[in-house]
């Protein structure tokens, strides 16, 4: 099996993106600016709801509970689905859904060269599996309909966010890219000029092409539902007009009941766009005669989601509902935006999801790209707990490299290996604390220790630190321990 | 798809070797999941009725109230000479008192094509059921609330909403939908809108560009 997020098998660690990102002063502004706004309207919409904390409580029970019993509600949901004339697919990963789709765009489309368009709604569990080159290099053209992802799109660019996928753009560099690809000859830079050349457009698309694909944010195993949250329409669109649709839904999205829905459509839109609902929610079950697709196909996707059942505190992963508010939280994200990631899923989400989807061969710089400060886990509407999952997954990484032989020799590993043993034996302990005191000396700059060399360096780079005192607290215990026993002579 | 059987067994098998062995069913475990959330609203219908008035304009809605036994038809008839519309869809069995005269009526029977539907002006429907604190209508769509290309196409949509649709809380507004079946759903919470641009709020991409909502009393 080939798992494969996004391109993460090629991108460049953590560190080495994020220090590009950091000297891209628009990118940073941009990024701040957007995650500013966002941040502020989810505060004023989560501090309208009294039950904000039992809410979350419930949706965080509801993923919980449907992770533990997942093959019983995704057999559910395959029967209903069909029951009201769906067609089920299950894809062990990307190649696998890949092909599906492309097999069944054929079927309806026919395969004649350079003929065959698709129209698409926002869905990250495409980029994860990169549909869109897939279904390219067999000759058929996705359109992304998604404001934000059609800026990606055209822009031959990555998303750099769950939600907001264009947010590192400003609308100067949109207006840019509108009038080279839709070959506009003027076009004015305010926000509702792009947003109204955009409708024009697609609407033509909307209008004409005969097959369409989307992600869900649920499917609902009682009923064989499948629900998609947008804002624009052109969800609805994709989903109406079309003579087929495909829908790909990660397995993890599967919900119990219809009733679960009032718990996430509350929790999801004052999450991730901070509105009280977002303008459009469609619900469909199969085919329906005379209204929207008649032929209607789910593709299942497992792409590496069954590996992180194993470990409770890997599977709480999986109970994500792809709002990014812990993204907007994130002081690291804030400052480097999403592209440092390597991964389509970017932020703390995104730090845990991707390189556990890949069994840690890919992004194992991630879990350190974090400050651990927990704001995340505070935002979180199912109440992931992102800092424990981080340090949980550092510790894989660390296991996993002491076991290889460069990694065992590691200064790295020495070094923590010598402090273990330090740390366990109280007189050794206390003479490498005497002779640190004296080792620093030359290191003092002032009252700090300056830039350390060699590997330590890493620590001095950004910060200050403090230098151990000439008298440590064991010694003043032992003086004053002395001092009284002779006060008492 | 001769693979996706072998992907299937699969992936289910995987799920069931990964999982901790579970010592209920999963109908008892369900049950146990806590929903301490407020499931119903507090407010009287007066003041429901005024937040969702509140709410439908916060998200730039036009709204009108009509008393009960009030003239909806001229309520109708105002919202479209606003603009100067005359091209209004119905669907099927929309109540036909609801329906100004001396326009250019689409009916959806025998169903529109996707030319007509585009090239009407407005729409006229009612929803199954509101909800005051999102300011969200939900639309049931069949023969009396259409067909969802309807709702979709034309630049106007007009939602005819009886006082006694409305509840106030989310929970309230999936417990009336319960059990009514597997007709397609859409909830609508203003005019199409964007923010995808430096965080602005844009009006009207896809979806019809304006909403109003005309409330019948009880």
């Amino acid at each position: 099996m080939s798992v494969r997020v996004g391109k993460t098998a090629t991108a460049p660690a953590f560190p080495v993106a994020a220090k590009k990102a950091m000297q891209d002063d628009q990118l940073r502004r941009n990024v701040h600016h957007a995650t500013s706004v966002i941040r502020g309207k989810r505060e004023l919409r989560v501090a309208e709801m009294p039950d904000w904390q039992r809410l979350r409580d419930a949706g965080h029970a509801i993923k919980d509970h449907t992770l533990l019993y997942l093959d019983h509600y995704l057999e559910m949901f395959e029967r209903n689905c069909e029951r009201a004339g769906g067609k089920v697919h299950w894809a062990r990963d990307a190649d696998e859904a890949n092909a599906i789709a492309i097999q069944l765009i054929q079927r309806y489309g026919g395969t004649e060269a350079g003929g065959i368009e698709a129209i698409k709604v926002k869905t990250m569990t495409s980029d994860e599996v990169q549909m869109n080159p897939a279904l390219e290099a067999a000759g058929i053209h996705p359109y992304e309909t998604d404001l934000a992802d059609m800026i990606v799109q055209m822009g031959e660019d990555q998303p750099s966010h769950i939600v907001v996928p264009a947010l590192h753009k400003n609308r100067h560099q949109i207006r840019e890219i509108f009038i080279k690809k839709m070959e506009l000859d003027s076009l004015g830079d305010q926000p509702a000029d792009l947003a109204d050349a955009a409708r024009v457009y697609l609407r033509e698309k909307f209008l004409r092409v005969k097959i369409g694909i989307s992600g869900a944010n649920y499917a609902i195993a009682e009923t064989g539902a499948v629900c998609v949250v947008e804002s624009e329409g052109n969800g609805r669109m994709c989903l109406t007009m079309p003579d087929v649709l495909i829908t790909l839904i990660g397995i993890e999205k599967v919900i119990p009941t219809f009733r679960d829905l009032d718990t996430f459509l509350q929790l999801l839109p004052r999450s991730a766009t901070g509105e009280r609902m977002n303008p459009y929610n469609s619900l469909w079950t199969g085919v329906h005669p005379g209204d929207g697709p008649q032929a209607f196909h789910v593709i299942l996707l497992d792409n590496g989601r069954t590996e992180l059942l194993e470990n409770e505190r890997e599977r709480e992963t999986l109970d994500c509902i792809r709002c990014g508010a812990c993204l907007n939280a994130c002081p690291v994200y804030r400052e480097t935006g999403g592209h440092a990631y390597g991964s389509i899923y970017s932020g703390p989400i995104g730090a845990i999801l991707s390189p556990q989807l890949q069994s840690m061969e890919h992004s194992r710089s991630l879990p350190y790209a974090s400050s651990l400060c927990g704001a995340c886990y505070e935002v979180c509407p199912v109440k992931i707990n992102i800092p424990e999952t981080l340090i949980h997954l550092r510790g894989r990484v660390v296991r996993e490299n002491q076991e290889t032989f460069l990694g065992s020799i590691a200064p790295e590993n020495l070094g923590m290996q010598l402090a273990a043993h330090l740390f366990t034996h109280p007189d050794e302990y206390e003479m490498a604390q005497s002779l640190a005191a004296i080792g620093q000396k030359p290191l003092m700059r002032g009252d700090l220790i300056g830039p350390l060399p060699g590997l330590l360096g890493g620590w001095t780079k950004f910060r200050d630190l403090a230098p151990i005192p000439s008298q440590s607290f064991r010694d003043w215990w032992k003086s004053r321990e002395k001092q009284q026993h002779k006060e008492a002579r | 798809m001769s693979e996706s059987g072998t992907a299937r067994a699969e992936i289910l098998r995987r799920i069931r070797t990964k999982l901790p062995p579970q010592t209920e069913s999963a109908a008892a475990s369900y049950a146990r999941v806590p929903r301490e959330y407020t499931q119903c609203g507090s407010l009287d219908h007066e003041a429901m009725i005024d937040l969702l008035i509140d709410r439908l304009v916060d998200y730039d809605s036009d709204v009108l109230r009509v008393p009960k036994g009030g003239d909806v038809s001229g309520a109708v008839a105002g919202l479209l000479a606003k603009k100067g519309e005359t091209r209004l869809i119905v669907p099927p069995q929309v109540d036909p008192a609801w329906v100004p005269a001396g326009l250019d009526l689409l009916p959806d029977t025998p169903p529109l094509k996707t030319d007509a539907i585009e090239g009407a002006q407005a729409v006229l429907t009612p929803c199954e059921v509101a909800v005051a604190s999102t300011g969200t209508i939900i639309l049931k769509h069949g023969p009396v609330q259409g067909r969802r290309v309807l709702t979709l196409l034309p630049d106007h949509h007009i939602c005819i909403v009886r006082e006694d649709q409305v509840v106030e809380s989310v929970p309230e507004a999936f417990a009336r939908l319960t059990g009514t079946g597997d007709a397609p759903l859409t909830t609508i919470s203003g005019p199409s809108a964007t923010a995808d641009i430096e965080m602005t709020r844009i009006r009207g991409v896809h979806g019809p560009r304006r909403l109003s909502v005309i409330l019948i009393g009880l």
